[in-house]
């Protein structure tokens, strides 16, 4: 029968379309990490740092101080170290400055970050946030190869310190220079560190992935709920799935 | 029913009450119980009852969403994020709509393939089949208003890209762009608009033509089709008078689809719980961006139930319109030879039109329009003309297809070939529609749109030389 090869092609044509839609920062390979929701002491140091260094510039006026007790927070806790912006624990992530200000100063407005990890995806953030690099062009004098001149400086660079953009010759893996069609060596552009930070790298690696983790948990609080209902409902269902089998079954055993 | 409890009395009381002065048990009889249907149904039959599912789940979320969202360009963003965070089981809800849409397309579109599979758009249920058109039309409209409503970049970008193919058409193309904006960009005045189309008038016009699509199906002489594509009402049990072949639609298929639903929704909850972006198809990452007239997206991709229809449009090019002039050349003048041929008069997709002897005149005259067109009008006029054809040709299928039997079971290889380059087209060209545009992406969305539109206007010619099988006389 030649629907089942006219299944087969569509089957090979929805794996080919399963490579997935375009993403922005084409071009920059990303680092990849796996975030880890339930992770609450990355999750806390991740809040630490977003409210002490992006909470002043970027809001994030779609959630509320009180959420953060569900990174096991108690009121006291959020209102001493963390809410620098509000009166009230019920109150949302607003920031001081006004939007037509920071386009005055900026030019543009730092966008709110309530689901920026929806939107960039936690790689990227991983990626943009480790990978500033001194640049004497630009207005700000930082670069990044993720958002080619960014409008924000690296907010981070007491604790990362200062990397610079520097060419290197190209290896293989056994160590051999790769040449190009005309025989030249490649140049790679690769990230040194110039001058340290407050932080060693791996510490600093770890400063980033708790911000991206907080970022992806803020994105939607809800989604440790969503999969713990969703085992449920799956559970609930497949047994539905077999009741109505064996009635269909039941119902249909006299039909030839 | 009357034996047992006094419960059982009084609800039969009521129900006899009722049934006097409604036809209550004469519509379930007409609609469900005496309703009687092929009994060899398969896989591809349960995705009409699904979309009424889906439909159902729509209108019930919807409803729900709309009494804590704001229409309005400064709280619609906040307003879904609100609706996400905030009101109680309101990211269930939202995520079931979200997902719901993509599987209405989903459901929609295998039910229509079930259509091609079997050649259920076929006499005698060519108006089943047209209504089926404009509920897809309709479906489209009201995903594309729906779309617009979270006020994120993709949403204000695709309504804003979508909008303005209208201001593509000649003349009164951009004043009809103004019209339906009721701005000179897409504003507050556009959601507010597209809000009252997508939450009251498209959704009465889908239940409307759900419930004619239904009617249709179940009058006397038209019913279910099936996978032999054989009419079972021309064998009825001459006592009964029931088609030998058929069974009640209740108790058989109600409770095989109800099975079929539990199934779905099993399926369907793994994406609502754990993958409700499915990776960026279902919910788009750009549109947890707010919506921003003044920074254009680098890359503007509708959601993926219009990417096919979508690369249509961008795969017509200047180049392109030259291969449109060179196809419909070959058709004038393999018409006219035709007509040539047969005395009898000219012959268009077999229909036999008497027209005058200078027939030849007739086509140069036509041509010659056509070819003034191609000059005159830009590749973004065509790319909108075609875009919309991509769409509409599905109503002409009754009378492309010439082919003496409905089922693909009995039908040659070569409506098979066409049917699988036509799905394979499909699919590429909704696959090259998300993507970044490249040369070669554009080349071969080319010849998969012309194998797209290939398999509507060669049916005539392949189905009616293609060697059938003889349908057996009774269901298999």
């Amino acid at each position: 029968m030649n629907v089942k090869r006219i299944l087969a092609a569509l089957a090979a044509a929805a794996f080919a379309a399963a490579v997935g839609p375009v993403r922005a920062a084409e071009g920059v390979k990303l680092d990849d990490i796996e975030v880890n929701l339930t992770d609450v002491a990355s999750l806390q140091s991740g809040a630490r740092t977003f409210v002490n260094y992006c909470l002043n510039c970027h809001s994030a006026s779609l959630v509320r101080y009180s959420a953060l007790r569900q990174l096991d927070l108690t009121d006291e806790q959020i209102k001493d170290n963390l809410m620098f912006t509000a009166e009230k624990i019920g109150m949302p992530m607003d920031i001081a400055m006004r939007p037509r200000d920071a386009k005055a100063w900026f030019a543009t407005v730092p966008p709110d970050l309530s689901v920026i990890a929806r939107a960039r995806g936690a790689d990227w953030l991983y990626t943009y946030l480790r990978t500033f690099y001194r640049d004497a062009s630009t207005p700000t004098g930082w670069n990044n190869p993720v958002y080619t001149s960014p409008v924000m400086p690296h907010v981070l660079w007491k604790l990362q310190g200062e990397q610079v953009l520097k060419e290197v010759p190209a290896t293989t893996r056994d160590g051999r220079p790769v040449v190009d069609e005309h025989g030249q060596p490649r140049k790679l552009a690769k990230l040194e560190l110039a001058a340290p930070g407050r932080q060693s790298t791996a510490e600093y690696d770890k400063t980033a992935y708790d911000l991206v983790n907080f970022l992806v948990w803020m994105g939607e609080p809800n989604q440790l709920e969503r999969k713990r209902l969703g085992i449920w409902v799956l559970f609930g269902l497949t047994v539905l799935v077999f009741l109505t089998y064996f009635l269909k079954l039941v119902y249909w055993k006299n039909v030839h | 029913m009357a034996n047992g409890t006094t419960g059982n009395a009084w609800a039969l009381r009521l129900f006899e009450w009722v049934d006097s002065r409604f036809p209550l048990s004469a519509l379930w009889k007409e609609h469900l119980s005496e309703y009687y249907a092929p009994k060899n149904f398969n896989f591809w039959y349960y995705f009409g009852s699904l979309s009424l599912l889906v439909l159902v789940l729509q209108t019930i979320t919807g409803i729900f969403l709309t009494m804590n969202y704001k229409p309005d360009a400064t709280l619609a963003f906040a307003s879904v994020e609100y609706i996400m965070r905030e009101v109680p089981w309101g990211w269930l809800i939202r995520y079931l709509h979200s997902t719901g849409a993509s599987a209405f397309f989903i459901c929609v579109y295998l039910h229509m393939f079930r259509a091609l599979l079997y050649g259920s758009y076929r006499k005698p249920r060519e108006l089943l089949w047209l209504v089926g058109v404009l509920i897809f039309l309709s479906l489209m409209a009201e995903a594309f208003f729906g779309y617009l409503l979270p006020w994120g970049q993709m949403s204000y970008w695709g309504a804003q890209v979508i909008v303005n193919l209208f201001g593509a058409i000649p003349f009164v193309g951009e004043d009809l762009a103004i019209w339906i904006r009721g701005d000179y960009v897409v504003s507050d005045a556009t959601l507010n608009r597209f809000f009252a189309l997508h939450v009251a008038a498209l959704p009465l016009v889908l239940v409307g033509l759900v419930v004619v699509h239904i009617l249709a199906l179940h009058d006397e002489h038209v019913g279910s089709n099936n996978p032999d594509g054989i009419e079972i009402k021309k064998n009825k049990d001459p006592v009964t008078g029931i088609p030998r072949d058929a069974i009640p639609f209740h108790p058989y298929y109600t409770v095989k689809d109800i099975f079929g639903a539990m199934v779905f929704l099993l399926v369907f909850s793994v994406i609502v719980f754990f993958a409700p972006e499915l990776g960026g198809y279902f919910l788009e990452h750009n549109n947890f961006i707010p919506a921003d007239p003044l920074k254009t997206p680098s890359h503007i991709a509708p959601v993926w139930y219009f990417t096919p229809y979508y690369s249509v449009l961008r795969a017509t090019t200047d180049e392109l319109k030259w291969v449109i002039g060179a196809a419909v050349a070959v058709f004038m003048l393999w018409a006219y030879l035709r007509y040539r041929r047969r005395t009898g008069g000219l012959v268009i997709f077999g229909f036999r039109l008497s027209l005058p002897t200078s027939i030849g005149m007739v086509l140069l005259v036509i041509g010659a329009v056509l070819f003034w067109l191609l000059v005159v009008l830009e590749a973004k006029v065509w790319g909108v003309l075609l875009m919309g054809a991509s769409v509409v040709i599905f109503a002409f299928l009754p009378w492309l297809d010439r082919s003496p039997v409905k089922s693909i079971r009995y039908k040659g290889w070569m409506y098979k070939l066409a049917l699988a380059v036509f799905a394979i087209a499909f699919i590429v060209l909704g696959y090259l529609g998300m993507q970044v545009p490249t040369p070669t992406a554009t080349r071969i969305a080319q010849v998969s749109m012309i194998a797209y539109f290939a398999f509507f206007l060669l049916m005539p010619w392949y189905t009616s030389i293609d060697k059938t099988k003889p349908p057996p006389e009774r269901l298999t």
